[in-house]
């Protein structure tokens, strides 16, 4: 089957039509207030189109030569004499991945949101910024040069930031928001050194070409691991990993189908896709991907302990997020680019669908709070059908697509780092248990709320419906190796040998058996209760203080770095020189001056004949040098 | 003996530096200008003096001590009223007291 290749300007357009509509919803449906409807279709008309263009590149990148489509657009930053920065495209089988991924969870998320956000007042101002968003996301995808990557990265840390403080009038939002944009940007902070130093060792920023052998060959070794390493930096604050994860959580302050958006496929994922595009150059620095490995599976671990304890359904799916994004993290650096995109893939589907579905049960009983719901399977049926498919992909139960891009990561991490392979496994036995736990809360057991619950509206399960899809099928994909073949050079075999023998695999069984444990730990503590969950809390209290207390992190950056090393420290240094250094110097001038003032003005008496005297004396004495002087 | 021009200098010298002194050390403001007014006639005297003597037929230092006069009449008229108008003001006319243009 030939497909016809898609034209460069429709390439453009996939980016520009999210933006333009950014640019039409804000600025001119806004002054006709009541109008709310149309910013919405036009919003979704865009990121529509975009996903079918998306669909478009994907089967046209596969016949281009070299599977790479690059255009050169336009000299975007000129200096004379000096360097030129070009604004260009860069289409390969990774990013053609990325554009579908994002354009189609956000497609659903905002057909989701019409439903979600109807009553809002900020409708408009919504539908604009999440346009906005994924026009930045997707810029920062198709972009080929590094420098206006970076620039799209500062755009969805951008909207990110005002989408997590929307509801800018509640404090906790703000405060959300504010964090989430700090934290990340001491990541960014890193990102920038890496282009700096990337730009004065080689004088481009091309993607293509820093990841060429040629360019790579002629970095020596210490340059270029801190440059992956600074590259590294910017992709741990935009994904949450630790110790820049703290402010995933608390972007739940968010709309929640915005939380799914940031969840799946916008700005988190922004971190492994920056990863994944410099993947020659990360190989070409080995001691830092052993990092990017250690610092994956640590956030995995790290995470996955804290979503345990949580008791909002958000923060659980947060700290979830982290988690699986230490093992895109872990993926990539062990098994290569297919292995982590491959997570990255699948796990957009069910983790944009659990977040759709929070979404949903918050619809139902206004609230996020665990202890105030259960019961709900029958009240909410297709809410929890999906939910429940959605959480089965995440705990990797095969034949779901979890379990899939799970295999990958296990396999490459037991081939490379073996210890690393022990997180990844207690990951996965976390992962189910903690999923399970919020799945038998929210919808087993009997309803503790005082809200009548109901099922949400079909705008919203629609959405979710056509997630479900993706959520469970997206894994097979790769059945017969054809997402690894399209991403790095695996070969493909049958689709049932892989479908059924991945099955076989004793790496399978393990990792199976890990997360049917999961689930069935969570069965016994919530729907039999066999052992009471206070009794096990009690036991393993001071686990569950440290889990419950975030393990101190936050307290140990307001607290102690924040408030302390930097408030009291340096900021009172920097205060304190300001103060006596710089303010006593010019208050010595000042001083000093005034001083002269105050002994020179004795000198104006009032006494007109004193003055007279000065006069003639001077006079005199002009005289006397000119006589004397000839 | 004829009165030469080095004699009508050194008058002029000696009734400038009368007046001078007088300006500077005298209290009463009244007598302040009168010492003024020396020290104008001074001034005029010398130039007439050179005018006899350096140029004769030229009468323009006669001319300008005319002026000179003029001005200084004026001057006394304005001195004299500023004099009245301080004593009216203030009760005195001792220049010690004047003293309000100091720090």
């Amino acid at each position: 089957m030939h497909i016809m290749s898609i034209p460069s300007a429709l390439i453009w357009a996939v980016w520009l039509l999210p933006l333009g509509a950014f640019a039409l919803i804000s600025p001119l449906i806004r002054p006709f207030p009541g109008k709310a409807e149309p910013a919405s279709f036009i919003s979704i008309g865009a990121v529509g189109i975009s996903f079918a263009l998306s669909l478009w590149i994907l089967a046209s990148v596969l016949q281009a030569p070299d599977r790479q489509i690059i255009l050169h657009g336009a000299d975007w930053l000129s200096i004379s004499g000096g360097p030129v920065f070009n604004f260009g495209l860069l289409i390969d089988p990774l990013s053609a991945v990325m554009l579908s991924v994002v354009t189609s969870v956000s497609l659903m998320v905002q057909v989701y949101s019409r439903a979600y956000m109807h009553s809002d007042p900020s409708y408009l101002r919504y539908f604009a910024l999440i346009s906005l968003f994924t026009a930045a996301m997707l810029g920062l995808i198709v972009s080929s040069n590094l420098l206006s990557t970076f620039a799209f990265w500062e755009l969805v840390g951008l909207s990110s930031y005002l989408l997590i403080g929307f509801w800018f009038h509640r404090p906790s939002a703000v405060a959300a928001a504010k964090k989430a944009f700090l934290v990340t940007r001491i990541g960014d902070v890193g990102f920038l050194a890496a282009l700096l130093v990337l730009y004065t060792k080689t004088g481009t920023l091309d993607i293509t070409g820093l990841n060429s052998p040629g360019v790579l060959s002629a970095i020596s070794g210490g340059v270029l691991t801190w440059a992956a390493l600074g590259l590294f930096l910017g992709a741990m604050g935009k994904s949450g990993q630790f110790p820049l994860h703290v402010w995933l959580p608390d972007a739940m302050e968010g709309p929640t189908p915005v939380s799914a958006l940031i969840h799946a496929a916008t700005m988190v994922a922004a971190g492994v896709f920056l990863v994944a595009r410099m993947y020659p150059l990360f190989q070409a620095a080995p001691h830092v991907l052993t990092v990017v490995a250690i610092v994956g599976a640590f956030s995995a671990v790290f995470a996955a302990t804290m979503g345990l304890v949580m008791k909002d359904i958000k923060r659980v799916l947060a700290y979830s997020t982290i988690s699986q994004l230490g093992l895109m993290m872990l993926g990539i650096a062990t098994g290569g680019v297919w292995v982590g995109i491959f997570y990255l893939f699948n796990h957009a589907f069910f983790k944009s669908l659990l977040f759709l579905g929070a979404g949903s049960v918050n619809h139902a009983t206004g609230t996020f709070d665990l202890r105030e719901m259960g019961g709900l399977r029958k009240k909410i049926p297709w809410t929890f059908a999906f939910f429940v498919l959605a959480a089965v992909s995440l705990s990797g139960i095969w034949p779901l697509a979890g379990f899939f891009s799970k295999e990958g990561v296990l396999a490459a991490a037991l081939d490379k780092q073996p210890v690393l392979f022990g997180f990844a496994l207690l990951t996965t036995f976390l992962t189910a248990f903690y999923i399970f736990r919020v799945v038998f809360l929210v919808f087993f057991g009997d309803y503790r709320g005082s809200h009548g619950p109901h099922e949400s509206s079909r705008i919203m399960l629609v959405p979710m419906g056509l997630l479900a899809v993706p959520a469970v099928a997206s894994g097979w994909l790769n059945a017969n190796g054809g997402f690894e073949h399209f991403l790095g050079d695996g070969a493909t075999h049958g689709f049932w040998s892989g479908f059924i023998g991945a099955l076989a695999h004793p790496l399978a069984l393990f990792s199976l058996l890990a997360a049917l444990l999961g689930v069935f730990s969570a069965y016994t503590l919530y729907i039999k209760r066999w052992i009471s969950p206070d009794k096990v809390k009690w036991f393993l209290r001071s686990p569950y203080a440290i889990f419950t207390r975030k393990y101190g992190m936050d307290e140990l950056y307001e607290n102690i770095i924040a408030r302390n090393a930097l408030y009291r420290g340096v900021f009172q240094a920097a205060d304190w020189t300001d103060r006596v250094v710089i303010g006593g110097a010019s208050a010595g001038i000042a001083s000093l001056t005034t001083g002269a003032g105050r002994v020179l003005r004795r000198f104006q008496t009032g006494q007109i004949q004193l003055y007279a005297v000065a006069a003639v004396l001077g006079m005199t004495a002009i005289v006397l040098i000119a006589l004397v002087r000839g | 003996m004829t009165a030469g021009l080095n004699n009508y200098l050194v008058l002029s010298a000696v009734l400038f530096s009368i007046g001078l002194y007088g300006a500077l050390s005298r209290k009463n403001a009244v007598v302040v200008l009168m010492c003024v007014e020396i020290m104008l006639n001074a001034a005029n005297l010398s130039l007439v003096a050179f005018s006899r003597f350096v140029t004769p037929v030229a009468l323009s230092g006669q001319t300008v001590a005319i002026f000179s006069i003029t001005a200084a009449a004026a001057e006394v008229a304005v001195g004299l009223a500023v004099v009245i108008a301080l004593y009216r003001q203030r009760g005195t006319v001792d220049v010690n007291d004047i003293n309000l243009l100091k720090w």
